[in-house]
């Protein structure tokens, strides 16, 4: 299945890891991922909140580049989810901000005429490839893995623009990807919360914080790792984990993977092909547990 | 129909470990909170009744010691505002049959908030973040006639309606993630009010109100999560109004702060190679004079750096990025 591939700013910059995965496990679902090269980053919000016109320009473009290529948006980010079914929504649904994002876009020879579908890595394996496909790649079950599922807030916020109200059920996805993978979902508060991020360099310790306790919950409910399909939130509750640690006063050490890396270790890749040797917090208690060695 | 609920009830020895206190490590809101106990009970209602019904039923007929919040029954005086299954909702307007999860509905006071008894949270921290942001008109001058009004125009009040539904519930604080460990942070229904002031042709203070919400605790520590979106029944969407409140900030001048810089390094770096630049977003945005700030975030760019998880140092931009520039000059405004 062809899909425009969008990997988002982060996957290529600082969580190389999730670009490697991604790439890996394409071809166990029988995804042909064609990467929008040109494609300029989403704004992550930021830009629309000072320049909404700018903001709608900058995602016609990429939402126009998908529809030349007929296939759908293709993301492994749930902050690039967020903001281009944002974006998305608004310029099919009012036609006077796709005409002004047409007019601005149209020197540089695209139009977007509206019928690109935007899904994360995450809803295409329910919705377009199919758990049977996913169930017939797996090679190494994760068996006696706790899990806990961190979606990050825009994929599941706000709803109407992701399309929950006709598809609720994307809210349970990575729950159930979990269980498929054999391995078993840990249900707390905090999975369906928000990292902290965002607020990183507004309010730093409050940030941290915020991460520190959704993973500090996860960990009381035993989970062995998080796994998150927003690279964002890796930086986060990844990256920035020593420091939650200290800032709460307490030992964390629980190992965030990427949602592609979880399925790449189910497909029977190696974990140093999924760079999961590349993270912040060792991830090798986790790994141990089926019987792997980083 | 028959429906099983779970009802978070008020453990008087218990103590509030969970609410946020200023000066204090921050709170571990999933503790099995010492405040509270679960006690289950089983109602028979009609298909379409909503969670408020069964409380009451529980309250008439089998239990008078349950104490829950409630007046109008019909989604406008705000006040039995409750965690439902998890989340912040009117117990009025939810219907059971929706929000049964695996046979039953969990229905709590909402960690965030300090509790009284049961279902009833204490208001205060609300109220008082309510009033804060000065929710009444500061008056222009000169005043109209003593026999005359204010003339406002119908589009400048349009602008206004969705602050104007605010029954202030509560329901976007109980939710808010920013709160949950920031007691100082204002919270969406108070900024939304005072967007509903800031906005408003009549009020003399705009710029002193813009001033005040830059600062800590206002507009920029807000986390962006969406929540209070999601749980207003009435539509608000408090956090549309923050980002409004961010930008008329910006337009104001008050462009002293972090939220600022992100936004300008954020912009400048998509602008010349068309993604974003990790490596100096964050120094820019912690402001480059800014030495103790900068040497917070050494320890994680350390540990980054040492995993191997640091971007290009050569930050490398997109093919056709000079299409990139031209749309950033040609829609202009801030950013161009």
């Amino acid at each position: 299945m062809k899909v425009a591939f969008y990997p988002g700013c982060v996957s290529k910059g600082a969580c190389p890891e999730l670009y490697v995965s991604a790439k890996i496990i394409a071809e166990p679902l029988g995804l042909e991922l064609h990467e929008l090269e040109s494609a300029p980053c989403t704004g992550a919000g930021v830009l629309s909140e000072q320049n909404r016109e700018l903001a709608d320009a900058l995602n016609g473009l990429t939402l126009a580049m998908a529809e030349a290529q007929g296939a759908e948006l293709m993301t492994i980010c749930s902050t690039c989810q967020g903001v281009l079914s944002d974006h998305n929504y608004h310029l099919k649904k009012d036609e006077a901000r796709r005409d002004k994002a047409n007019a601005t876009i149209a020197d540089q020879g695209f139009r977007y005429s509206g019928t690109t579908t935007v899904k994360h890595l995450l809803w295409m394996l329910f919705e377009d490839i199919g758990i049977e496909r996913v169930e017939r790649a797996i090679k190494r079950k994760l068996t006696g893995l706790k899990i806990a599922p961190f979606y990050g807030c825009y994929i599941l916020r706000p709803s109407e623009a992701l399309g929950l109200r006709e598809r609720p059920e994307r809210k349970t996805y990575l729950n159930r990807l979990i269980e498929l993978l054999g391995a078993e979902a840990v249900e707390y508060r905090g999975a369906t919360k928000c990292c902290g991020f965002p607020m990183l360099t507004f309010n730093r310790d409050k940030a941290l914080a915020m991460g520190g306790n959704h993973i500090l919950e996860a960990k009381d409910k035993g989970a062995d790792l998080l796994v998150t399909p927003c690279p964002l939130c890796h930086l986060n509750l990844d990256g920035q984990q020593p420091d939650a640690a200290r800032v709460l006063k307490k030992d964390i050490g629980v190992p965030i993977f990427h949602l592609p890396q979880l399925l790449g270790l189910a497909f029977g890749f190696e974990p140093e092909q999924l760079r999961l040797n590349h993270h912040v917090v060792p991830t090798t208690g986790a790994l141990e547990k089926v019987e792997l060695k980083v | 129909m028959q429906f099983t609920i779970e009802v978070g009830r008020f453990n008087p020895e218990g103590r509030y470990a969970e609410t946020a206190v200023p000066g204090e490590p921050f709170p571990a809101p999933w503790n099995a909170s010492p405040v509270r106990r679960y006690q289950t009970y089983t109602v028979e209602l009609p298909q379409h009744a909503v969670v408020l019904d069964a409380l009451i039923a529980i309250r008439e007929y089998q239990d008078p010691s349950l104490a829950v919040r409630c007046a109008c029954r019909s989604a406008i005086c705000g006040s039995c505002a409750m965690w439902i299954n998890g989340h912040a909702n009117l117990a009025c307007k939810s219907k059971l049959e929706t929000f049964t999860m695996d046979g039953k509905t969990r229905v709590e006071s909402p960690p965030s908030m300090p509790i009284i008894r049961d279902l009833v949270c204490d208001m205060k921290p609300f109220w008082d973040k309510h009033l804060a942001v000065k929710p009444w008109l500061e008056n222009k001058e000169p005043l109209p006639p003593p026999d005359e009004e204010y003339r406002v125009p119908n589009a400048a009040m349009e602008e206004l309606i969705q602050e104007v539904s605010c029954i202030s519930c509560s329901a976007c604080l109980m939710d808010c993630e920013s709160f949950a460990v920031n007691p100082d942070f204002l919270g969406p229904q108070a900024l939304a009010q005072a967007y509903r002031y800031v906005g408003d042709p009549r009020d003399a203070k705009t710029k002193e109100r813009l001033g005040e919400l830059s600062k800590a605790g206002g507009i920029w520590d807000c986390t962006h999560c969406f929540e209070c979106v999601q749980q207003c029944p009435k539509g608000v969407a408090p956090l549309e109004q923050i980002l409004k409140l961010r930008k008329l900030a910006v337009d104001a001048g008050f462009t002293n702060n972090p939220g600022t810089r992100h936004a300008d390094a954020f912009a400048d770096s998509v602008k010349h190679s068309g993604r974003l630049n990790e490596l100096t977003l964050m120094p820019k945005s912690t402001g480059l004079f800014n030495i103790v700030g900068q040497l917070k975030t050494l320890p994680s760019a350390i540990n980054m750096a040492r995993a191997g998880k640091l971007p290009p140092l050569i930050h490398k931009a997109i093919p056709g990025v000079e299409r990139i520039k031209k749309i950033f000059q040609r829609v202009g405004g801030r950013f161009k």
